[in-house]
């Protein structure tokens, strides 16, 4: 599957099948602080992504102190 | 996952509230979460002219839309930081939001009718831009609010801001920064009222929000704020959320409900020593206001 990653933007091939868990857990990030979309669709960590999927990783955490 | 109302496939999961939700039930709950909040803390009244300060980013968006959708008279405050590239961007979002929903963005430039931006003014003064920003903001939307005639302003700090915020606060026992944080601040002579309608919502609920209600916002994080100590308290924040899920509400909400009520004397005592700025006439500690002192160093003035 295809995955796209942001700040800074990047692209990774990894193989599927696995959860949105998983994925998150390989690539050692926090489900607290991103959102998954698997297309056009927002999915749940326990959604199972497949080997032809375009999957975004979009984080959610932003701002100054103000 | 299924949604907690509908039993149908659901979109969105929310940990601390142990339950995930559909489209249309998120939509619902992001809806109810602002109700909630504007009713338990008297934020808003019938008839108000609220104004929104608007960045482009999912939480002024979403807290725009979501005021609008409860039936709220609200317009749009835009202001431009001059960060480059990163401003154009994030203008082009609250435009294309507000022309695509036919509502009224006011638009200030702080080059243009200040003489200065945040790239200069951090520069000049030596400190974290985002002290400037954060200065300037508060300064400009307080002042355009009381000149446009409106009632309040509502910002989109959420539950993760403010838990941010308090925990920098706590770290550094600052009471006056804490009497103040809380989700309403009266209007007093020469400050509109503002108000937090988010601060039940987690800033992954906001970003939710945007994605399911097809409102393009700008994901890009601000290149002046990286590595800032604020996003440094979100990620301990959010690594022990991770750990248990709640835990950032229940710091937040404790604090307000047990307390905050403890400091609001030493916020109080802040502001009822203040005077008017020999310049702008805003209400200040010295003769001349913060804002118009950054002004000046920064070549504005």
């Amino acid at each position: 599957m295809k995955v796209l990653l942001r700040n800074p933007r990047r692209e990774l091939e990894l193989p599927g099948p696995l959860t949105v868990a998983t994925l998150l857990d390989r690539l050692e990030l926090n489900p607290e602080s991103v959102l998954v979309i698997c297309g056009d669709t927002l999915v749940t960590r326990d959604a199972r992504l497949s080997d032809g999927d375009t999957v975004e990783i979009r984080p959610v955490m932003s701002g100054g102190a103000s | 996952m299924k949604c907690r109302v509908c039993r149908g496939p659901a979109a969105v999961d929310i940990r601390r509230h142990n339950a995930a939700f559909c489209p249309e039930h998120f939509v619902h709950h992001c809806r109810e979460q602002v109700r909630r909040a504007i009713k338990e803390h008297g934020m808003l009244g019938a008839g108000e002219r609220v104004l929104v300060a608007v960045s482009g980013g999912k939480d002024s968006l979403a807290l725009w839309d979501l005021l609008v959708a409860l039936g709220y008279d609200a317009d749009g405050l835009y202001l431009g930081l001059g960060i480059g590239g990163y401003s154009d961007r994030s203008g082009d979002a609250a435009r294309a939001y507000a022309d695509a929903r036919d509502r009224k963005l006011h638009e200030v430039d702080l080059a243009g009718d200040y003489g200065y931006d945040i790239p200069g003014a951090a520069a000049a003064t030596r400190r974290a831009p985002c002290g400037a920003c954060g200065l300037s903001k508060r300064h400009l939307f307080n002042t355009i609010a009381i000149e446009r005639g409106y009632d309040v302003i509502a910002t989109g700090h959420n539950l993760d801001d403010e838990a941010a915020v308090l925990l920098g606060n706590v770290m550094r026992w600052e009471p006056g920064y804490l009497g103040r944080q809380h989700p309403v601040l009266p209007a007093t002579p020469g400050f509109a009222r503002k108000v937090k309608p988010l601060i039940r919502l987690g800033e992954r609920e906001t970003a939710a929000y945007c994605v399911l209600e097809s409102i393009d916002y700008i994901v890009e994080e601000c290149p002046m704020a990286e590595g800032n100590r604020h996003l440094g308290y979100k990620e301990v924040l959010n690594d022990l959320e991770d750990r248990s899920p709640g835990t950032k509400a229940a710091f937040l909400f404790g604090f307000l409900d047990r307390a905050q009520p403890l400091f609001a004397g030493d916020a109080r005592d802040e502001r009822e020593g203040l005077g008017e700025c020999a310049i702008c006439g805003s209400p200040t500690t010295g003769e001349i206001c913060a804002f118009c002192r950054l002004r000046a160093r920064a070549g504005g003035a």
